[in-house]
């Protein structure tokens, strides 16, 4: 290590502090986007928004505008958005279907598999010009794990396979909720902003320490909706019994009892006397394919889990597939879906959706008090100067496999790499 | 005839008007009091306005239960979210009635709601609300609210913490 390291990580006094510098330094959002989101592989989209041939996404993936699309060939494809010529937008559109696109700035086009095939007076080109070296530009890595697409803009980058390490069983767990094992990402999209650090949002996605102090609405409403909720006899923290996993290459997970309903496939109240011969139904599908032991941890456990950097999918009382961008040191954008299997129908739909709701999103019970949470951390670290530390040492010095949801060896997990990152020799 | 067909525009503002002090002056008590036994409130996502909230992702999706607990939860000051309360004030105009049916009325009205939140200046939600109405006698009854927003994503307007 050649830079100095933003974190304390004393594992004979059991203490681990993170420099705070680390959430508000301009500088370090800008070595991130090098370091961090220049290196890792970082969420593109997934399959189901692309379904036929013609099908595209443009969005901002680690910062730049990308196009994701679907081939006439079937195949699925990434080019950076931006014109060979003078480096325009080439698709403007959020979404939709194409045959190609074509820049509105002097008309250049390209198909859907990046080619230049189109652009206006190229005989007045004498030189070495060769428009079929000007097709649109795709990351250095492009490649995908059931059905969730990522790039990586660094050569050098292990397979995706090798970096997501861990964390594909817990993707695992989800996609199996899926007779076929196909999900998906179903139509609407939360975007919304929240004024704080990036990685604010990765803390908060798995800190179950925050549950029943932040969200003690939920939890109300929860009880107020019949759902049985027993606060542990001792200290304040839910569920009783839950873990903190970390997966390999920063990732990290969630892994706890549930207690909450599931829509696949535990039932509680709020779903309604009718769902429950449905649900029955849809957990015994799932124990006749994956046997009792696989289908309990599918039906009746809540993981909340992070890909390292800023990937979340949260499976619990409905599935949340989630990303997050700095826009700045002190700023970040979100963007959340929520996915469902091609399965299910009207009904277990309409019920995930709604289940969603009662948690999740800007008008959830639940998220918008994490957003106020996070942007009153970032108002109070203008002292970081004066206050420098933060503190993430609980639980440390139990063994890794006994440290619960509401430790934080998750979260240490995630610094540790991301201090990694920001300090190893270039 | 229903008694829908005799409802004037004038009473119609009126009772917007009433409405949206109630909520800026957070009397959700006496906001709940407008709605049907029934009622629905829905802000649809901004990327897919005219969707059905069974098949596509909404912010809010309530139904009169899931209404009256938003309203427990607003009131409580363990709302982070909303304690102390945003102030808002909602300016409403281009009031007009979309459809008479027996004794329902759909209307629609634009709408500007300024948010203020402490430390901050202002955060401006703009849009349409769509209003499915019950005609009582001189007064109405809210059957489904619908408010969509006009951003391209909420973006810097953040959470729809409040009765929007």
């Amino acid at each position: 290590m050649t830079e100095k390291s933003y974190i304390i990580d004393d594992k004979e006094k059991n203490l681990f502090l993170l420099d705070r510098i680390a959430y508000v330094s301009e500088d370090l959002h800008d070595r991130e986007m090098e370091r961090i989101f220049g290196r890792c592989w970082i969420y593109v989209g997934h399959s189901s928004e692309i379904k036929n041939p013609g099908d595209f996404q443009s969005r901002y993936v680690a910062g730049r505008p990308v196009i994701f699309c679907r081939n006439q060939a079937n195949e699925i494809k990434c080019y950076f958005n931006t014109c060979r010529h003078r480096g325009a937008v080439v698709c403007v559109e959020r979404s939709g279907n194409k045959r190609n696109f074509r820049c509105v700035y002097h008309s250049w086009a390209y198909d859907l598999n990046g080619k230049l095939v189109g652009l206006p007076g190229e005989e007045a080109y004498f030189g070495e010009f060769n428009r079929d070296k000007l097709g649109l530009r795709s990351p250095a890595h492009f490649d995908s794990y059931k059905d969730f697409w990522f790039l990586c803009l660094d050569p050098d980058a292990p397979s995706l396979n090798d970096y997501l390490a861990g964390a594909k069983e817990y993707i695992d767990l989800v996609v199996e909720q899926s007779p076929s094992g196909t999900m998906d990402i179903i139509s609407g999209t939360q975007e919304y902003d929240i004024a704080g650090n990036w990685k604010l949002m990765v803390e908060n996605s798995v800190d179950d320490y925050h549950l029943p102090s932040t969200h003690s609405t939920w939890l109300k409403y929860m009880m107020n909706s019949g759902v049985k909720i027993e606060m542990p006899k001792e200290g304040l923290v839910l569920p009783k019994s839950g873990k903190a996993i970390a997966l390999g290459n920063g990732h990290l997970t969630t892994d706890n009892l549930n207690y909450r309903g599931r829509p696949v496939a535990a039932w509680i109240p709020i779903y309604g006397e009718k769902a429950k011969p449905q649900m029955a139904a849809i957990r015994q599908e799932l124990e006749e394919r994956l046997g009792p032991q696989r289908a309990e941890r599918v039906a009746n456990t809540n993981r909340n889990l992070v890909v390292f950097p800023n990937l979340v999918i949260n499976d619990g009382s409905s599935v949340t597939v989630r990303t997050f961008y700095p826009s700045g040191a002190g700023n970040m954008h979100v963007t959340a879906w929520a996915l469902g299997t091609v399965e299910e129908d009207q009904d277990a739909r309409a019920r995930r959706l709604d289940a969603f709701l009662t948690f999740y999103g800007p008008g959830g019970f639940a998220t918008p008090d994490d957003v106020e949470a996070l942007e009153m951390v970032q108002q109070g670290l203008k002292n970081w100067r004066e206050d420098r530390w933060s503190e993430m040492s609980r639980g440390m010095g139990k063994p890794d496999d006994e440290q619960l949801n509401s430790d934080e060896h998750h979260l240490r997990t995630f610094w540790r790499r991301w201090n990694e990152l920001m300090t190893e020799e270039s | 005839m229903g008694t829908a067909e005799n409802v004037s525009i004038e009473s119609i503002c009126e009772f917007l008007y009433h409405e949206a002090a109630l909520l800026d002056e957070w009397k959700l008590e006496a906001w709940e009091k407008l709605l049907t036994d029934d009622a629905t409130y829905y802000v649809p996502p901004n990327d897919q306005p005219e969707s059905d909230h069974r098949n596509t992702l909404y912010t809010i999706a309530d139904d009169r239960e899931r209404i009256r607990q938003r309203v427990i939860r607003l009131m409580d000051p363990s709302c982070h979210a909303e304690f102390p309360h945003s102030r808002t004030r909602r300016m409403i105009n281009n009031i007009r009635i979309t459809e008479r049916d027996d004794d329902e009325l759909s209307v629609a009205a634009n709408f500007v709601c300024y948010r203020f939140r402490r430390h901050e200046r202002v955060r401006e939600y703009v849009g349409c609300y769509q209003y499915r109405l019950v005609c009582q006698d001189d007064f109405f009854l809210i059957k489904n609210r619908r408010v969509v927003v006009d951003a391209e994503e909420l973006g810097s307007l953040g959470s729809v913490s409040f009765i929007l």
